[in-house]
């Protein structure tokens, strides 16, 4: 039979039905018109039209780490894949696998200044895990495929596939993804045995052991999760865990210590401080984590797993490192400590947790409640117990609300929470929850927003609106950018410079224009007359504005440059404790 | 505490494809990672492989990241730090032009000899060497010749392999 002849377009959308896609979220434009065309004539794969190219990269996101799968992004030459940046450098900073297709100017153009023509490989070379330009036909299939396997492979990241327009014009010929090898990449899924049994060994012999999570245990699959649980069990050890790997461990465990870090529970933040034996999966000691470094978990003892080389002892020197899949090495870890019959020594556990416990009595998620105004927390506590029961996934934009969420909202299966950690991109929580909705059309879907991160991408409510995708947008509205008037209240002189939101909309009345349902709460008692009403929108988007305490900051904080056992609980705590001078320098 | 600052030779060999030196490059800048000197070349033709040498400088915890960073990045094969892995030779070939007559022409002629260069340029008034060495003899040279006539000096950067029978 002779070789079937496909256009380089035919072969984008072959490729991308033999790696399971099922939605691609894009915007047209001269540079993709033959791929748009081909994706017109097939009905297998669902084309999102988003309004703004980084909001496409964002719901690809939610898509992706909603279901575990590859995201899948379309964008146009020039301003389209400049707009996908952003959104590309936040999956790269939060290893979400995503594969992101831009059209290019024809072969013989580039380089030539032409019309939208971008350098788009050398421009996204530093945001992706890897990119690729096609300059020849023959080699697309192979090179989506490649694409594909190095987005989801190892720690994953976004791959950018640049693709000029002749090329999808060109007929070449098809191969199957059965028939694709990378020649190099290859990472390290099984770990070292002899430094999983020098981890048993220490672990066993721990007496005031932690568990410190991460992205990567999400990343390795609802499996990972679960092994980490029956480990995590199995030797009644303390657990925290990253903003990133939030729901890997049921929060409603007593085990469970809540987030830890700059805005993490004091609990979280002395246990790790006072450990001996820290077990950290799949995190890599961020500096929202880490606090000052110096000051680290200072008298302990530490296990490193991570499947990238590169996380291990760069910013802190760790005692065994572990290179491997989260999932893979808590199976050996689990096999061999049954094997060998381990059983942590339970007097000094004891002695540990009533330390932790007493840690835990502090209570530091406190606030002041309060009837005359609506407390951000006080919203979000209301929110859970509305949430709770129901198949829920939650995104966040970034700022005060997204810790206040963290904080407030418990997660017991991995994949519910989607929030922009690494990058800090505002304007990610709208777009990231069409794609988890999207993925998820039967669930709720929660946009929890502060005012300022919703106007980022609030386009995207057209996009919402046209798919009949019933996120909903929770704004927590306190009229300022929370989190930098909180830092310019602590570290600044409270000289609240550029942070005040002025000439809002009305979000009802903005809702309301979009042809979506919009509520508004001024008051404590309507908080949860809003909150059943919005649950009770099924077909269309709800905008609920919450009208919160202005003046309110999240806390515990642990201001840059201290160390964890310098925690600020709250508004007495006095703020000039807060500002070393080389503190103030850190962001 | 300071840690002590160490020179590394590593080698790496990399699928010879657009844009593989950007992204070496860019690591290094992009992380604020020191490249004191970095050559490349293809050096098998069958299968598209190119051999990047590059002499950096870091903190030992620095030194093994940069391995690490380099590792990651998907069209790279293979990274060998030749400072640790045991002995190895470093060479370096240097352009050198002096010009110059009468004494300081000779001697300049005279030092070329002592130091095996070639002379692959002469004019009455200049000569352009060919040095090659370890990166402290090419130094050392031109040093001398910064004091008789060096109009310019052009290097190529370390390249450098272990010793003995083993290789990549």
């Amino acid at each position: 039979m002779p070789e079937q002849k496909l256009t380089g377009a035919q072969i984008v959308i072959k490729a991308l039905k033999d790696q399971g896609v099922d939605i691609i979220f894009g915007y047209p434009g001269g540079a993709v018109l033959p791929i748009y065309d081909a994706i017109f004539q097939q009905n297998d794969i669902k084309h999102i039209l988003v309004r703004h190219e980084q909001a496409a990269v964002h719901a690809a996101e939610g898509y992706a780490r909603s279901t575990g799968k590859v995201g899948c992004v379309l964008v146009t030459s020039g301003p389209g894949a400049t707009n996908a940046v952003t959104g590309l450098l936040d999956a790269l900073c939060d290893s979400i696998p995503l594969v992101c297709l831009s059209g290019q100017v024809p072969t013989h153009l580039i380089g030539n200044d032409a019309f939208q023509e971008a350098d788009t490989t050398g421009i996204t070379r530093p945001c992706t895990k890897h990119n690729y330009l096609v300059k020849d036909v023959n080699q697309l299939a192979r090179t989506m495929h490649e694409a594909f396997y190095v987005a989801r492979s190892g720690r994953p990241g976004p791959v950018l596939v640049d693709i000029p327009k002749d090329v999808q014009f060109a007929d070449g010929t098809y191969i199957p993804p059965t028939e694709v090898k990378h020649k190099t990449y290859r990472p390290q899924v099984k770990p070292e045995i002899a430094r999983v049994e020098e981890a048993i060994e220490l672990i066993a012999n721990a007496k005031r052991p932690i568990f410190y999570t991460g992205g990567g245990v999400v990343n390795a699959g609802p499996i990972a999760a679960k092994l980490l649980t029956q480990f995590v069990k199995m030797t009644g050890f303390p657990i925290t865990s990253t903003l990133m790997g939030l729901g890997a461990f049921p929060a409603s465990d007593p085990q469970w210590l809540g987030m830890l870090g700059m805005h993490g529970t004091y609990e979280a933040n002395l246990a790790m401080y006072n450990c001996d034996v820290m077990i950290n999966i799949g995190a890599r000691f961020d500096d929202r984590v880490t606090g000052k470094l110096s000051e680290f978990a200072p008298g302990s003892k530490k296990i490193h797993v991570d499947i990238d080389p590169s996380s291990i002892n760069k910013n802190v020197a760790v005692d065994i490192p572990i290179v491997g899949d989260a999932g893979a090495v808590l199976e050996d870890m689990i096999r061999i400590w049954k094997a060998r019959q381990k059983r942590a020594d339970q007097t000094a556990l004891k002695e540990w947790w009533g330390q932790v416990e007493g840690w835990r009595a502090r209570n530091c998620l406190n606030y002041n409640r309060t009837e005359a105004v609506i407390k951000p927390q006080y919203a979000l506590e209301r929110l859970r117990e509305a949430l709770r029961g129901k198949n829920h996934y939650v995104t966040t934009e970034v700022g005060q609300h997204q810790m206040w969420a963290a904080q407030f909202l418990p997660f017991d299966e991995p994949n519910r929470w989607m929030t922009s950690g690494g990058l800090g991109t505002m304007g990610y929580g709208l777009p990231a929850a069409i794609g988890a909705q999207l993925a998820h059309p039967d669930a709720i879907v929660v946009d929890v927003s502060g005012e300022a991160s919703f106007l980022m991408n609030m386009q995207e409510i057209g996009t919402a609106v046209q798919y009949r995708a019933p996120v909903k947008i929770f704004i927590l509205n306190n009229k300022y950018m929370g989190m930098v008037r909180q830092w310019q209240e602590l570290l600044h002189g409270s000289r609240y410079s550029n942070s005040y939101s002025e000439a809002l909309p009305d979000f009802v009345k903005l809702a309301e224009s979009w042809g979506c349902v919009g509520l508004r709460a001024t008051t404590v008692a309507e908080v949860d007359e809003v909150i059943e009403k919005m649950l009770a929108v099924t077909d269309r988007p709800c905008i609920i504005d919450i009208a919160v305490d202005p003046k309110e900051n999240c806390f515990p904080m642990i201001p840059g440059g201290k160390a964890h056992n310098e925690i600020l609980f709250g508004p007495e705590d006095s703020p000039s404790d807060a500002t070393p001078e080389d503190g103030m320098v850190l962001v | 505490m300071e840690e002590k600052i160490e020179k590394h030779t590593i080698a790496v060999l990399v699928d010879n494809e657009p844009g593989v030196l950007a992204r070496v490059i860019g690591l290094f800048s992009g992380r604020g990672y020191n490249i004191e000197s970095l050559t490349v070349a293809e050096v098998n033709n069958a299968d598209h492989l190119s051999r990047i040498t590059l002499v950096t400088s870091g903190t030992r915890m620095v030194v093994e990241q940069i391995k690490a960073q380099l590792d990651r990045l998907v069209p790279v094969h293979k990274v060998h730090d030749l400072t640790d892995e045991g002995p190895s030779v470093e060479r370096e070939l240097a352009l050198v032009k002096v010009a110059g007559t009468g004494d300081r022409r000779i001697e300049a002629l005279r030092l070329a000899d002592i130091f095996k260069a070639k002379v692959v340029d002469a004019t009455l008034t200049s000569f352009v060497f060919e040095l090659t060495g370890t990166t402290a003899e090419v130094d050392d040279f031109v040093g001398l010749m910064a004091q008789l006539g060096l109009v310019e000096a052009s290097r190529t950067g370390v390249v450098a392999m272990s010793k003995g029978a083993t290789g990549f």
